[in-house]
């Protein structure tokens, strides 16, 4: 009996150890090893701002610009409402949709000429004057700076009142007051900056296609650099030995312009000739004037047969533009354009949005017959440059709006762009730059939620957080007026976010199935669960029995 | 002034109507070995129309996992055959590979949709879409419910595929995507997609196979799959400036002809496929616009130049780096080797040979030892 109760009492012993030992199993099996597992296979996600970027993703932009607005004497209206020199701002709000609304405000500063300027508006041509003001302006990006002469001033020509020079500058003849002076202002610092339409077209990401123009299409966006390409196709060498002076010609005309925009890409120029590429389009043969037509629709079938021969893609990895010169065949001589009205076109040229541009060049006169082939032709480059110029900037998305007849604009010459174009252009880059910036870092949040096995890689981090810094920045120097630094950094964001997101490690670790991940788990934890769940199991129905015995001894 | 404005812009709106400015065609096969001969003369019938319509080079991707052209097993080197009776080779003169033999991978493929590529992997790698780029994806190989085989060893699912289209969609890579897919149970491809403007096609339906057509008794092997081959013929009456819709090519290849029921979606698509035209996504058709302006420029300024122009260089004659530096061969010392600690085997060795050791002799000779 003693010895029964003895065995029982060690074997009661034994079964408390025995399940001590399960519980302690299955304790750190869950306190330690659950935890381990999980931490070992999550995917590693460094820290990202990610307030922030939900942030950017609601922009409000505020562009500032500095306009100055210089009274000549005798033209002051004679209802200001304060002394010179005062200070005013303006400002208008447009919403274009519940996230993006933008606050135009103009800082106009009124003060009259001084002794240099008064000098300078003496001069007898207004490109004189517009030349002998131009250093005395404040020369920062973004900033304009307007002149009111008297009405009866004759340096503007008869029937113009408004006039927009080289530079930041415009001059404007006073009108019949200030209510009229203002409208007027209004009209010249929309023409020379920003206007609601061309920053409502840089945000093309943003905004319904249904609000743009086909200026939103037309133009390469924004990137980091450009890489130009000249070529001159010679379809009968035999008969036209042309030759161009490609290289004098892109350092006379097309490198200014270029040297103006080089702070907002860097661009490269190369050139080459190619024999033997024919059009892919047969050209019509017209009676009337014993020339050779290519009507308008039959222009969109010329680009693609040339464009395997271009070698566009052994270029870098930028956007590439081409610009084509193409000298038709002696048999095919002399050939026109006609536009979709059958008139012929007078640049003899067109141009394909985001792709290019392409210019006949017609060879001068009929040859005497007795003339020994090939012919020699030189290429008259300024023609040519002309052309492949105005292509150039309206790839680039510098255009005009529309203007009333009493403007007169001041054709760039042979800078090829005013300065108060480019500000245009930058103010729209900047935009641009910024919306890209948000909606790459919006997406990249969003991305990093809906898949969840993204690894971010503490460089990636990094980008992140240079790229929202530089955004902020970039919107509070458009705000403080301040256009230069505003563009840098938003193009510095661009830079970091574009890296960010097209990170190659981004793409690490690849779908797992949920039916692939059960089958690798089950037959690691499946056989140590589940004598752990079933001694669990066991000691959990004897404390169940044990709980009805002493009900029952009772 | 303002009358030739307001014709400008109307020019212009008619030629932007598709809204998309270039074309982009990525091409895959995804099967290896000599009997999946039919999957490489899809997608190089897909490749040889798609150039023919205008799309060039420079902006396909084309990834062939297997070489049969040059095929050891091949009785015509050189050539793929598309037609019975060797009617029409579709290898031709300037077939343009991307992505060859082992390439083909699905992270490869995932990287090329993406973006998300190694730097210096050359341009004809890249798939370098914008947000005005109309893009055809046509994939052809082995695939099963929700899955699709690359070389034999790996999967691509259909999630990962949805995912792989909704990060091009938030980076804007594409304007409108066309994806066709001609394997067994195709339309489980295409079922998860989630991004707006895809417009997707299939070759079969869940549960369905899709077939090969015609074997050639010469070559050996069946030379192309159904699906593809109706595609085909309705394509060769497709010339540039054709305006036949994608209405039309949904009735491409009804189950008379190709016995698995092909399948399209069209509900992600914007625009009605009625209003679609074929070229815009087979095609390259450019939209131009006639230059009405110049800028004067003014020759005689020419001579004043600002930049004072740059020294020249004093012309060296140009060689070749050398190719290979003999010298430096020659005379190289034998270089040091870094030390490695022992690898696993050697480890493992040696602990097999210690406890050999103290089995047979006892733990007390271990102090003969340290």
């Amino acid at each position: 009996m003693a010895a029964a109760a003895g065995a029982a009492a060690a074997d009661e012993a034994e079964k408390a150890r025995g399940r001590r030992a399960a519980l302690s199993f299955a304790a750190i099996a869950v306190v330690l090893g659950l935890p381990l597992w999980w931490r070992t296979t999550e995917t590693y996600r460094a820290a990202l701002p990610y307030a922030d970027i939900a942030a950017l993703g609601e922009l409000s932009f505020q562009l500032a610009a500095p306009v100055a607005v210089v009274f000549a004497p005798g033209s002051l209206p004679g209802d200001l409402p304060r002394p010179l020199p005062f200070r005013e701002t303006q400002e208008e709000e447009t919403l274009l949709n519940p996230r993006t609304s933008i606050t135009s405000r103009y800082e106009m500063v009124y003060r009259s000429t001084t002794a240099q300027e008064e000098a300078a508006l003496d001069a007898v041509t207004v490109q004189e004057a517009d030349a002998t003001l131009h250093p005395l302006q404040d020369a920062s990006l973004g900033s304009l700076t307007v002149y009111v002469i008297p009405e009866t001033s004759s340096l503007l020509p008869q029937g113009i009142s408004v006039y927009v020079g080289k530079h930041r500058s415009a001059l404007v003849r006073a009108g019949e007051g200030l209510a009229a002076l203002r409208a007027r202002l209004q009209q010249v610092t929309q023409i020379m900056s920003f206007t609601t339409s061309s920053i409502t077209a840089a945000l093309s990401d943003r905004v319904p296609a249904s609000q743009l123009g086909p200026d939103a299409r037309r133009h390469f966006k924004s990137s980091l650099g450009y890489e130009i390409t000249f070529s001159l196709l010679n379809p009968d060498p035999k008969s036209h030995a042309v030759h161009w002076d490609i290289e004098g010609a892109v350092s006379h005309y097309v490198q200014p312009f270029l040297d103006k925009l080089s702070f907002m890409a860097n661009f490269s120029v190369d050139s080459q000739i190619l024999y033997y590429a024919v059009l892919g389009v047969t050209p019509r043969f017209d009676k009337e004037s014993s020339s050779f037509l290519l009507s308008a629709h039959s222009l969109p079938h010329v680009i693609n047969p040339v464009e395997a021969r271009l070698g566009s893609s052994a270029a870098s990895l930028y956007p590439v533009l081409n610009f084509l010169l193409y000298v038709p065949e002696r048999s095919h001589s002399p050939l026109y354009i006609q536009d979709k009205d059958g008139a012929l076109v007078g640049t003899n040229a067109f141009h394909s949005p985001r792709w290019g541009g392409i210019m006949v060049y017609n060879v001068e006169g009929p040859a005497p017959p007795q003339a020994s082939l090939p012919l020699h032709v030189d290429v008259d480059m300024v023609r040519v440059m002309e052309v492949f110029l105005a292509q150039l900037r309206l790839l680039f998305g510098v255009s005009r709006e529309v203007l009333p007849p009493e403007f007169l604009l001041e054709s760039p010459g042979n800078e090829g762009l005013a300065d108060w174009e480019l500000d245009r252009l930058l103010w729209a880059r900047t935009v641009e730059n910024v919306a890209t910036v948000s909606t790459t870092l919006t997406s990249l949040a969003q991305l990093l939620d809906k898949i969840g096995n993204i690894v971010i890689k503490d460089d990636v981090a990094s980008e992140v957080y240079r790229a929202v810094a530089a955004v902020q920045s970039a919107m509070a120097e458009l705000a403080a007026g301040r256009l230069h630094s505003a563009f840098q950094a938003s193009k510095e964001a661009v830079t970091s976010s574009e890296r960010a997101f097209f990170d190659p490690s981004l793409l690490h670790l690849l779908y797992f199935p949920d039916d692939q991940k059960f089958a690798i788990y089950i037959p690691l934890f499946l056989p140590m669960a589940v004598p752990i769940l079933l001694s669990l199991a066991k000691i959990f129905r004897e404390a169940k029995q044990r709980k009805k015995e002493p009900t029952k001894t009772d | 002034m303002p009358d030739i404005f307001s014709l400008f812009q109307d020019q212009a709106e008619q030629f932007f109507k598709s809204g998309h400015t270039n074309n982009w065609a990525v091409l895959v096969c995804t099967s290896r070995f000599w009997f999946n001969y039919r999957h490489v003369a899809n997608t190089l019938s897909v490749y040889r129309s798609v150039k023919r319509l205008g799309i060039p080079d420079s902006h396909i991707v084309l990834m062939l996992a297997d070489d049969m052209a040059c095929n050891p097993r091949n009785p015509k080197p050189a050539t793929v055959f598309s037609h019975k009776n060797m009617e029409l080779n579709v290898y031709g003169d300037d077939v343009e590979v991307d992505y060859r033999s082992y390439e083909v991978t699905v992270e490869n493929f995932l990287r090329v949709l993406t973006g998300r590529i190694p730097p210096g992997t050359p341009r004809s790698k890249r798939l370098l879409s914008d947000d005005r780029s109309n893009i055809l994806i046509y994939m052809t190989g082995h695939g099963g419910n929700g899955f699709l085989k690359f070389q034999d060893s790996e999967e691509i699912t259909n999630v990962e595929l949805a995912d792989a289209f909704e990060q091009m969609w938030q980076k804007r890579r594409y304007n409108e995507l066309l994806f066709i897919i001609d394997t067994c149970q195709g339309a489980s491809m295409y079922e998860r997609f989630y991004s707006p403007n895809i417009m997707a096609l299939a070759s079969s339906q869940v549960g369905e196979d899709s077939l090969s057509h015609q074997p050639d008794l010469g070559i050996g092997v069946h030379l192309m799959d159904r699906y593809t081959f109706y595609v085909l013929e309705f394509l060769e009456e497709i010339h540039p400036a054709s305006q036949t819709n994608m209405n039309d090519l949904f009735q491409v290849c009804p189950k008379s002809l190709c016995v698995s029921t092909p399948g399209h979606r069209t509900d992600l698509f914007q625009r009605d496929p009625q209003n679609v035209l074929i070229t815009d996504f087979f095609g390259s058709v450019r939209k131009v616009e006639i230059t009405a302006e110049t800028i004067s420029l003014d020759p005689n300024l020419a001579a004043f130049e600002s930049k004072p122009p740059k020294d020249e260089l004093a012309a060296e004659p140009l060689k070749y780096a050398e190719q290979l530096p003999v010298a430096q061969i020659i005379h190289q010392k034998p270089k040091q080797k870094d030390w490695h600690p022992p690898g696993g085997f050697i480890l493992g060795l040696w602990a097999l040979i210690i406890m050999v050791f103290f089995k047979t002799y006892g733990i007390k000779h271990m102090k003969h030892i340290f």
